[in-house]
């Protein structure tokens, strides 16, 4: 798509400096690395209300992007104009936050100090020796928070917020500087669908008092709900920018990887039909967990992949976790193969050939500074020496296999985990699921913060180990990750509460998650032509 | 369904749950850092139970005058853990810094101990203060400009500098001191020693500013998150390198008050405390994670766990025993303040 790749800017170029000046212009931007190059001649203009998207697979330069527009880093070579002024200088940090606000990918709430605190973190008091009056700081949050409709208690801790009003308050605080234009670094990478409406409501919200965004997310779906212009970065290197209305998911998804792809990750056509007679190999009676879900019976069956779905506090995470060993039952059991599981006990799980793909890979998934090699043998320490020994010739030669087979980009199997781009992160991790050849799989939100082609990917490789006569489970509340599923079970508040054959719609599912089963024009993510038309439904 | 009936519900519960939790979680926040003091009242009443010498004037100024130095490295090391970071040489700055001074103070000849005679007696003070704030910038050198591990660092700075005051003084404690440099360590104001009097004060200055401070604030922000302070605007190493430099002259000082008290300056001073300082420090409620605990905590611990010995002596337990208790009495801190506060500690 080479074509549409070099097209030029749409609507928001060519700026007549004066009135409707774009809110920021970077023009000709490029930064090194040491040898490696992060952006090469990269431009992005946003005009004044505007909501940009800014997308790319990971390490298309999105986030270095960022941290030059706010003022973290100089870029190399390039200019830099907000609202047609030129860029303070580098370190000036009050002047760049008047101009550009920036809620970052990594939280920078401090969750022991209050909301009021954090809002007005190192500027409580006027002066650096004039004490701080908490009640008239407190008072000052408050009307902060009332200002941008926050509903949070500005005396609350805020290791006490659930991660939406986090957000909100980031945001709050992020405004508070004077800036019309905001940067929202993956801002819903952890939030549920209802979370992710509200906050789309609240961005609207702003974008009506003339805030301009700029939208940087993985999930192209979010794209087409709240943006009106889309840029496209690829390899370091700008691709293209349009109206979103004008790109269908098609062609973004082609600008983003530079290659022909179906969006839909389905194998439609290469579907195997699950025979019902064939062997039950998971089977989830009557569990119960505390603080999870009640009375969850489940089958399934090889051969078949199931689709475990739910918003955030459904219990559906939960329910994979037990599967794998985390959490100890109150009542049911769980059976793997005809066999039965002690719940609670991981190593059980394993034996009994349960693969297991955490939800959160960073925490639950992998030894981040320990090589590729010893992260993906990590389950099956066993098989690679006699007597309780490990020998690296075997572990090299196992990862080895494992990078081939699962297209691991890397330098080596040497190379520490870290080093890796997201997808192929999560691609070690699953390929530890995949080492001890489980005849369950359960992938808790296999996709999570992976760019499109190794979602793609990951996807199809689970639907190929259950092709070979294994059963899967995925947990998830990404209608891409279940759309490989043959069948699908809605869990809402700790209950199964739908289940889907193949062929169902978005519309259904998202309504069944949301716990409005039924009433199919609920949907938020429905491709909403506007961005307006999904807002008097929204909720 | 009738799932479409439930639209509304969550929201309706949800809401005024999460704001339960909030106030009862201000609520233990608020009282956390004074889980200690219940126990203090505690150890108070077995005192005055054990021996009616506990309540007497006499005995508990003792206390206070003998958790004095103690509760300045106490001190030194709250603001530096509040802050993410530690430093284990503070025990070797009390005995080296006063150490130093008198070296480059006291004559050449005369007496058991010769020193340099550089600079006239009155500078003792100054100058061991000054020690403390070398003994600091040196730490912050090596831990925030050539990016050591602060542990280790502190750890080789703990046994280097307590090799050299060995060296400076062949081992022997130095009881020639210069009167200026006595006179804190000695003197009453009000019929309190004066070293209580000093204490109270640099804590309560030590607490304010954590409370109402900018600066001080900027601890508990670079120790709960030193990211998010930088994205704030704090300067996070000039801040940090000035909490070390801080806390290593409030161990110079805290060295200052022990020579004084006890007349010379022994060889082993301050060998030892900083697991007695760390122990106090945590159980009163300052984490090693950095980004949580109070300054008035803090002495709760080190008073707690003076009050232990103190009481123990009193009942005639034999000081060979002190050891034992010291270190029982903080694993049942521990386990106190961790379900008082309902937190892991980790």
């Amino acid at each position: 798509m080479a074509d549409t790749a070099t097209a030029p800017a749409g609507g928001g170029g060519n700026p007549a400096a004066g009135s409707h000046a774009p809110v920021a212009e970077a023009t000709g931007i490029s930064k090194r690395f040491g040898a490696t190059v992060a952006l090469r001649d990269a431009r992005i203009t946003i005009a004044p209300g505007e909501a940009h998207a800014l997308v790319g697979r990971n390490g298309a330069g999105k986030s270095t992007l960022v941290s030059i527009l706010t003022g973290l880093q100089p870029a190399d070579t390039g200019t830099l104009r907000y609202a047609g002024e030129p860029a303070p200088p580098v370190g000036d940090i009050d002047a760049w936050r008047s101009k550009v606000a920036c809620v970052y990918q990594k939280s920078t709430i401090i969750p022991d100090l209050t909301v009021a605190e954090n809002l007005f973190l190192n500027r409580q008091s006027g002066g650096p020796m004039q004490p701080i009056r908490w009640k008239q700081l407190r008072g000052r949050a408050e009307e902060l928070l009332g200002e941008y409709g926050v509903d949070v208690d500005a005396g609350a801790r805020a290791r006490e917020l659930t991660v939406e009003q986090r957000q909100f308050v980031e945001i709050a605080r992020a405004l508070s500087f004077g800036a019309r234009f905001i940067i929202l670094d993956e801002p819903t990478a952890k939030f549920d669908a209802r979370g992710i409406t509200r906050l789309f409501d609240k961005l609207r919200d702003l974008r009506r008092q003339g805030v301009a965004f700029l939208f940087i997310s993985h999930h192209l779906q979010e794209v087409y709900d709240l943006c009106t212009t889309v840029t496209v970065y690829r390899d370091a290197a700008h691709i293209l920018t349009a109206p979103v209305a004008e790109l269908g998911h098609q062609a973004l998804v082609e600008a983003m990887t530079g290659e022909s792809t179906s969006t839909a990750p389905t194998t439609e056509g290469g579907r195997s039909a699950v025979r019902t007679d064939s062997a039950e190999l998971l089977r989830v009676e009557g569990l119960t967990l505390s603080g999870g879900c009640r009375d969850l019976s489940l089958s399934v069956r090889a051969g078949e992949v199931v689709g475990l779905a739910g918003a955030t506090a459904s219990g559906n995470v939960q329910v994979g976790e037990a599967v794998a060993g985390l959490h100890r039952a109150e009542d049911g059991r769980i059976s793997v193969a005809g066999r039965s599981v002690r719940t609670g006990s991981v190593p059980s799980a394993l034996a009994a050939g349960v693969g297991f793909v955490p939800e959160d890979r960073h925490l639950q998934g992998l030894v981040n500074n320990r090589s590729v090699a010893e992260n993906a043998t990590l389950t099956v320490t066993d098989q690679l020496g006699p007597f309780g020994t490990v020998l690296p010739s075997r572990t090299r030669a196992f990862a080895q296999r494992m990078i081939r087979d699962l297209d691991i980009k890397t330098p080596g199997e040497a190379t520490p985990v870290s080093a890796l781009s997201g997808g192929n992160q999560q691609k070690v991790v699953v390929a530890r699921a995949l080492a001890t050849d489980p005849k369950v799989l359960v992938a808790i939100r296999p996709t999570n913060g992976v760019d499109v082609k190794s979602k793609e990917f990951l996807l199809r490789r689970i639907r190929q180990i259950t092709d070979g006569g294994k059963a899967a489970l995925i947990v998830s509340d990404e209608l891409d990750d279940l759309k490989v599923c043959d069948r699908l079970v809605v869990m809402f508040h700790g209950r199964a509460v739908a289940e889907f054959a193949s062929g169902w719609t978005d519309e259904q599912v998202v309504a069944a998650m949301e716990g409005v089963g039924g009433r199919a024009d609920a949907s938020d993510t429905d491709r909403a032509e506007t961005s307006d038309t999904t807002e008097e439904h929204g909720r | 369904m009738s799932a479409t009936t439930d639209v509304t519900e969550p929201t309706a519960d949800v809401t005024p749950k999460t704001a339960g939790d909030t106030r009862r979680g201000l609520g233990i926040g608020r009282f956390r850092e004074l889980s200690l003091v219940p126990a203090i009242l505690v150890l108070g009443l077995i005192g005055f139970i054990v021996s009616p010498a506990f309540l007497t004037a006499d005995n508990l100024i003792g206390v206070a005058q003998q958790s004095t130095e103690l509760s300045l490295l106490v001190l030194a090391t709250a603001l530096i853990l509040v802050c993410g970071r530690m430093d284990l040489s503070l025990e070797s700055t009390i005995g080296v810094a006063p150490v130093i001074a008198v070296w480059l103070v006291l004559p050449t000849s005369g007496a058991r101990f010769t020193g340099l005679g550089l600079l006239p007696e009155w500078t003792a003070v100054p100058l061991c203060l000054l020690v403390g704030v070398v003994i600091g910038a040196v730490n912050g050198f090596l831990i925030l400009k050539l990016r050591l591990n602060g542990f280790i660092v502190t750890l080789g700075m703990l046994t280097m500098l307590r090799g050299l005051q060995v060296a400076l003084s062949e081992g022997q404690s130095i009881v020639e001191l210069p009167s200026s440099f006595t006179y804190l360590g000695k003197a009453s104001w009000l019929g309190v020693p004066a070293a209580i009097w000093i204490c109270v004060m640099l804590f309560a200055l030590g607490g304010s500013a954590l409370a109402w401070l900018r600066h001080g604030r900027a601890l508990y922000a670079i120790g709960g998150n030193a990211e998010a302070a930088r994205t704030a605007g704090i300067r996070v190493d000039r801040i940090v390198w000035g909490v070390l430099i801080l806390g290593s002259v409030l161990a110079a000082f805290a060295g200052i008050l022990y020579s004084g008290h006890y007349g010379s300056i022994s060889a082993t001073q301050g060998s030892g405390w900083i697991f007695q300082v760390f122990a106090a420090t945590v159980i009163g409620g300052v984490s090693l994670n950095g980004g949580k605990g109070t300054v008035f905590g803090a002495l709760t611990g080190v008073l707690t766990l003076q009050l232990v010995v103190n009481v123990m002596t009193l009942a005639g337990v034999p000081p060979l025993w002190n050891q034992f208790l010291n270190g029982a009495i903080i694993i049942v801190a521990l386990i106190i303040s961790r379900f008082a506060s309902g937190e892991k500690q980790e």
